[in-house]
């Protein structure tokens, strides 16, 4: 069956002809909506955002319109909005596209965002891998200022507002957005506890701050096009808008593709917009929404009720890609990083490929975190090098449940997330590792088989 | 410190720009790293003296981002992704063909200083994985199959 896409952020990306200047985006009816929303009154832009009901596209998933109403507007302190460029969860690959390919779209969104919450200073925090998309904004940015889509007095308006890119330095936990706060600051990117430090009342320099997505701000553009009613008319209640999936790992069309929320089942994403898997491979596993999602495994049944009451009873292939389906079966749609497995993974190989990761990068500010990831990484290193123990798997699960909710910031959940729910789906071949090695070890053989994903 | 006037102008132009001199660290970081290829004491103390900070603000900065270095890289310098989705797309493969065709193990600079080869964290392209980079620059789809054409070119200066 044809899945026709939706492409409404990614509506030019990958188009022939199209380029990343300013006068190409104009002339696809670029910074009409910033003309629009200079002349609007910035609560009532608030207002439409609320009424989109869009959420957060870079992981967490909550309302950006309730976001905002946060914003502390009483202190008097200056108000700065910061864009999340720093797209390092595991499989997500959006935001390099937007930024690449479309940034004036960026800078739209972020400028009538800046409106709206009447920020005095904006920043794009991108990440500093990004080399040439750190060059592009800043030549977009430029672009902009010549026509006075930013800087001073916008449009005539009297609004001031300008845009800072600020590169990170390749640490994950500056998309965490008060570790990306203290980044811009020039610290190291330890994150804050909330509360007190809720970037909308106490965020960069202690002033009321708005973190958002990427994706998310290029959403505030379509918003003020299409009004608050008419974004949420795409999707479904509750999952408004468009999501870009990014799907790689082992399927024939690995890429990205936005659809509305709820439009396309996992299966249909799979088999149907992604070519399927390899010839003669059957699906084993999927991680729904970047690296730190809870792990699905392709032969589970998911039972249960939804929200609004609703109940279901799915198989993998049946879970509608949204943000509440996916957390209504254990998981989430996290950043939209779809990381497909076929029956050629060995599972304790990639949990020991996931663990490495958070080892990496705990910032090491708090002891759970900081000592119990790397341990959990040195159990699975040990085990795909031939020392694997039958009770490793509980040895794992038992770290891992004293790291979660023991953490400053939703790290110690991340790395967590992927250690619980691999163990407990697929401990049986956590167990048979073991049982194997010893049985080659009895055999006079090396324990260790040769690894591919570690 | 020896910088090119280049870097010093982009750096006069960037500091102002913040809020609070501090917040231009990392900034300076990066310039002065691109200007002279890494961080050395002496660096990391001109960059505490231009922002009115003290050296370990600096060094604090250089030894938690992992793309500040305190030492030079290879003339090539090679980042290898090896997370998940490039894993699976046989990362682990591509990388152990690159130390072949360079002579040298991931992790360190070959003997004769041509390249540095490095395994990284995700760059964000997991679409077309595996992924590396060769300084600034992103070449996707490097598969275990097109590592070893992959490296001749870069030897060659044909990529």
């Amino acid at each position: 069956m044809e899945h026709q896409q939706h492409r409404l952020i990614f509506k030019h990306i990958d188009e022939p002809g199209y380029t990343n200047d300013i006068d190409c985006y104009i002339k696809h009816g670029g910074y009409e909506q910033l003309k629009k929303a200079v002349t609007m009154k910035p609560e009532d832009i608030c207002a439409e955002v609320l009424e989109s009901g869009v959420r957060g596209r870079g992981g967490a998933g909550f309302p950006a319109g309730m976001k905002w109403k946060f914003l502390d507007r009483k202190s008097g302190k200056p108000i700065y909005l910061v864009c999340n460029c720093d797209e390092s969860e595991p499989g997500t690959f959006k935001d390099r596209e937007i930024v690449h390919q479309d940034p004036h779209q960026l800078i739209e969104g972020m400028m009538c965002s800046a409106f709206a919450i009447q920020a005095k200073l904006a920043f794009i925090y991108i990440r500093g891998e990004f080399f040439q998309g750190y060059k592009i904004l800043e030549r977009a940015i430029e672009e902009a200022r010549e026509k006075n889509l930013l800087g001073d007095n916008i449009l005539g308006s009297g609004y001031s507002c300008d845009i800072i890119v600020h590169r990170g330095a390749g640490a994950y936990i500056c998309g965490e957005e008060t570790g990306l706060i203290e980044s811009i600051e020039g610290n190291r990117a330890n994150p804050r506890i909330k509360p007190p430090y809720f970037p909308a009342a106490l965020g960069l320099y202690q002033c009321p701050t708005i973190v958002n997505n990427v994706e998310t701000l290029c959403d505030v553009k379509h918003i003020i096009e299409m009004g608050g009613k008419g974004f949420s008319e795409i999707g479904t209640p509750g999952n408004t808008g468009t999501r870009i999936w990014c799907v790689s790992g082992h399927v024939q069309k690995p890429g990205y593709y936005e659809f509305p929320c709820s439009a396309v089942t996992l299966g249909e994403l799979i088999y149907d917009v992604c070519g399927g898997l390899k010839p003669g491979r059957k699906l084993k596993a999927v991680i729904p929404g970047g690296s730190s999602a809870k792990i699905l495994r392709a032969d589970e049944r998911f039972t249960g009720k939804l929200k609004d009451g609703t109940e279901f009873d799915w198989g993998i292939e049946d879970i509608p890609m949204d943000f509440d389906s996916l957390m209504a079966v254990g998981s989430m749609s996290g950043s939209g990083g779809v990381i497909v497995m076929d029956d050629t993974t060995d599972m304790v190989e990639a949990l020991a490929n996931i663990n490495y990761f958070y080892a990496h990068e705990s910032c090491g500010q708090c002891t759970p975190c900081r000592e119990g990831v790397p341990w959990m990484r040195k159990v699975t290193q040990r085990m795909v090098d031939g020392n694997a123990r039958e009770e490793d798997a509980d040895l794992l699960k038992n770290i891992a449940d004293q790291i979660a909710g023991r953490t400053i910031c939703a790290f110690g959940e991340a790395a967590s997330w992927p250690v619980q729910s691999f163990i407990a789906k697929f401990k049986d071949e956590f167990v048979e590792k073991a049982r194997e090695q010893a049985a080659r070890r009895k055999d006079g053989k090396e324990a260790a088989t040769e690894t591919t994903l570690i | 410190m020896d910088l090119q006037s280049e870097t010093i102008e982009k750096i006069d132009k960037l500091v102002p720009r913040y809020p609070t001199m501090k917040s231009a660290a990392l900034p300076l970081c990066h310039l002065v790293q691109e200007d002279q290829g890494y961080l050395s004491k002496e660096a990391m103390e001109w960059i505490a003296d231009r922002l009115d900070l003290q050296p370990i603000n600096i060094m604090e900065l250089v030894t938690f981002y992992p793309m500040l270095r305190t030492e030079p890289t290879g003339r090539h310098h090679i980042r290898v992704c090896r997370t998940l989705p490039c894993a699976l797309a046989g990362a682990y493969q591509t990388c152990k063909k690159l130390e072949e065709a360079f002579n040298c193990k991931v992790g360190h600079t070959s003997a004769d200083g041509e390249v540095t080869l490095e395994y990284v964290e995700c760059h964000a392209d997991c679409g077309k994985a595996p992924v590396v980079m060769v300084g600034e620059d992103e070449y996707t789809n490097i598969t275990p199959e097109s590592a070893e054409e992959f490296a001749t070119k870069l030897k060659n200066g044909a990529l």
